[in-house]
């Protein structure tokens, strides 16, 4: 017999490891499930122990913070890392969360529990332009992961564009450890210091410890430029900068000489487990798809809780909060004796307010599709063209579900992750939320295998 | 490229190696092999089924699929993900961009 949590948490970044200690230190049996090797989701993710650093904080914002609850939550749950979810479904009155466990020979291995926190974060949104696939080109967020995660730079000559506050601690990362960035390119307006969305959302120190980075580092930062095309044989050697006018039509263009560009407009919420089990889902400001929540992040699902991006992109301290809100109701939902937080959620109420600010005055403007010439590629894993979408568009299909069935954009490896988004703007949609049975690559066998308990000291099972 | 190594102040423990296509390349206990790639300056390590492009790391977060290698004869690994071993063979049929082996 299976031991069945009160609550399992997918996702260990600063939702999921909140929320899951709110829950454990309310009397709740937690377990928390992730796919990497360490804790911190994207926001928080650090060097392997292998690397022994001693300031590993000199990167982040708050990790010592969120060191301290893992650590607290180390002593109260278990904890399942290397545990790739790919599906949550249901099992009578609990909920399963399927997983594959280690990085190369996977173990199939199955949670059960009561209720379910889905803390899954975001990945980047790119949107598509000529030579995005050249080897070189990376997503703002991939370059973070190489410089957090592995103390690996991107590149010695690194162009960052897009549009967003993440650019900046991006930049100034890169700049820090010794990269060469030749500037950040601000899509939308570039904010003068006293009208920065930063300062509205306060976080004054933040915006100007950045901003002091790439002073000190002699790094440019212009508004209403993005790069419009990469070049390079095998490998990128250069990109072509774009002024543009206020839809972001190109109006002059000059080159940039760059090993790598690290570029992202905004981000995509990972809501396909929440989407798996029917929670409604609305689209948020920035026209990402997200999952519906109450005052409590419950979602349209009795027993299933979501917090952090999946609930709508507004950052780790946003997140941690709502965590802390998904674990209190959790365990109140479970018949604990748990008050409500009217503190926490005036402030939920308003950094999610702050991050309106940021999507307003970060939006995506539809001039990008203008940068695409018939042969670039829509999708990057069935190498479709734009060409082959006007096409597909030509034959009939209005939608983006029609225009992929036709020409297959989002049909690849990626499942539609990297170009959804494009595609449903170039068809005049907002993006669909997701709908994907299977959240990673499985093995044909263990989608048929029994389910199994995951090892260590949660494979005992509890028999009280 | 050990800049980021002062930044946090890292004293890692020795290298290994592994190889690429026959050619060695460093990688620190616990880094991607796709990160070890990276660092060596191999930027691509396989090409696409239809134009013969050549693709690396595009997200770096397990999301995109594009990094895929095969490592030791298991094919499809998302070398984002997968941490290097010593030892670890990757065969990218000759896909590797980059100054393999000659840094």
């Amino acid at each position: 017999m299976t031991r069945t949590y009160d609550l399992a948490v997918v996702g260990a970044g600063p939702a999921g490891v909140a929320g899951a200690l709110t829950a454990s230190l309310a009397g709740l049996d937690v377990v928390l499930v992730d796919g990497a090797a360490r804790p911190g989701g994207q926001y928080f993710r650090r060097p392997a122990d292998g690397f022994h650093a001693g300031r590993a904080g000199a990167l982040h914002r708050g990790l010592d913070r969120f060191t301290r609850q893992w650590e607290a939550l180390r002593e109260r749950a278990d904890l399942l890392l290397r545990h790739r979810v790919w599906a949550v479904g249901r099992a009578g009155e609990a909920f399963t969360v399927r997983c594959l466990e280690g990085d190369r020979e996977e173990r199939p291995r199955t949670v059960t529990a009561r209720g379910l926190l889905i803390a899954t974060g975001a990945h980047d949104r790119p949107v598509p332009f000529p030579g995005w696939d050249l080897p070189g080109v990376l997503t703002a967020g991939g370059a973070q992961a190489l410089l957090k995660g592995e103390l690996v730079l991107a590149g010695r000559r690194v162009v960052v564009a897009g549009t967003g506050p993440f650019l900046l601690p991006v930049a100034a990362g890169l700049a820090a450890a010794g990269a060469e960035v030749t500037g950040v390119h601000e899509a939308n307006g570039r904010f003068g210091p006293a009208a920065h969305p930063l300062l509205a959302a306060g976080k004054a120190g933040e915006a100007l410890g950045y901003a002091a980075v790439l002073a000190r580092h002699r790094v440019p930062y212009r508004g209403r430029e993005a790069v419009v095309a990469a070049h390079g044989g095998t490998a990128l050697t250069h990109v072509t900068v774009a002024r543009l006018d206020r839809d972001w039509r190109p109006v002059s263009t000059r080159t940039v000489e760059c090993d790598t560009l690290a570029y992202g407009y905004g981000f995509v919420p990972q809501l396909d487990l929440p989407v798996q089990l029917g929670c409604a889902t609305r689209h948020d400001a920035d026209g990402s798809p997200v999952v519906t929540v109450d005052a409590g992040m419950r979602t349209s699902v009795p027993g299933v809780y979501a917090a952090g991006e999946t609930t709508g992109v507004g950052g780790a301290v946003l997140a941690e909060v709502e965590g802390r809100i998904a674990g209190r109701a959790a365990a109140a939902d479970l018949g604990r004796p748990v008050p409500p937080d009217p503190v926490l959620s005036r402030r939920r109420d308003r950094l999610a307010a702050f991050a309106r600010v940021l999507h307003d005055a970060y939006p995506v403007r539809p001039g990008w599709r203008g940068w695409l010439r018939d042969d670039t590629l829509v999708c990057r894993c069935e190498e479709v063209p734009l060409s082959a979408v006007r096409e597909a568009q030509a034959m009939g299909a209005t939608d983006a579900r029609s225009v992929k069935l036709l020409a297959r954009p989002g049909m690849g490896w990626c499942q539609g992750r990297m170009c959804g988004y494009a595609v449903a703007c170039l068809v005049g949609e907002n993006p669909a939320a997701p709908r994907r049975p299977i959240a990673q690559p499985v093995r044909l066998g263990d989608l048929a295998a029994p389910t199994r308990p995951p090892s260590g000291r949660s494979a005992t099972p509890s028999e009280g | 490229m050990r800049e980021p190594y002062r930044l946090v102040r890292a004293r890692p423990e020795p290298e290994f190696e592994i190889s690429v296509d026959g050619s060695p390349v460093p990688a620190v206990p616990g880094q991607t092999v796709g990160a070890a790639m990276h660092g060596a300056g191999i930027r691509s390590w396989r090409t696409t089924r239809f134009g013969g492009r050549p693709r690396g790391l595009f997200c770096g977060i397990g999301v995109c699929f594009d990094c895929l290698v095969t490592v030791n004869g298991t094919p499809s690994l998302r070398a984002c993900l997968t941490e290097a071993r010593p030892g670890d063979r990757i065969d990218t049929g000759g896909a590797a961009g980059g100054p393999v082996g000659g840094r």
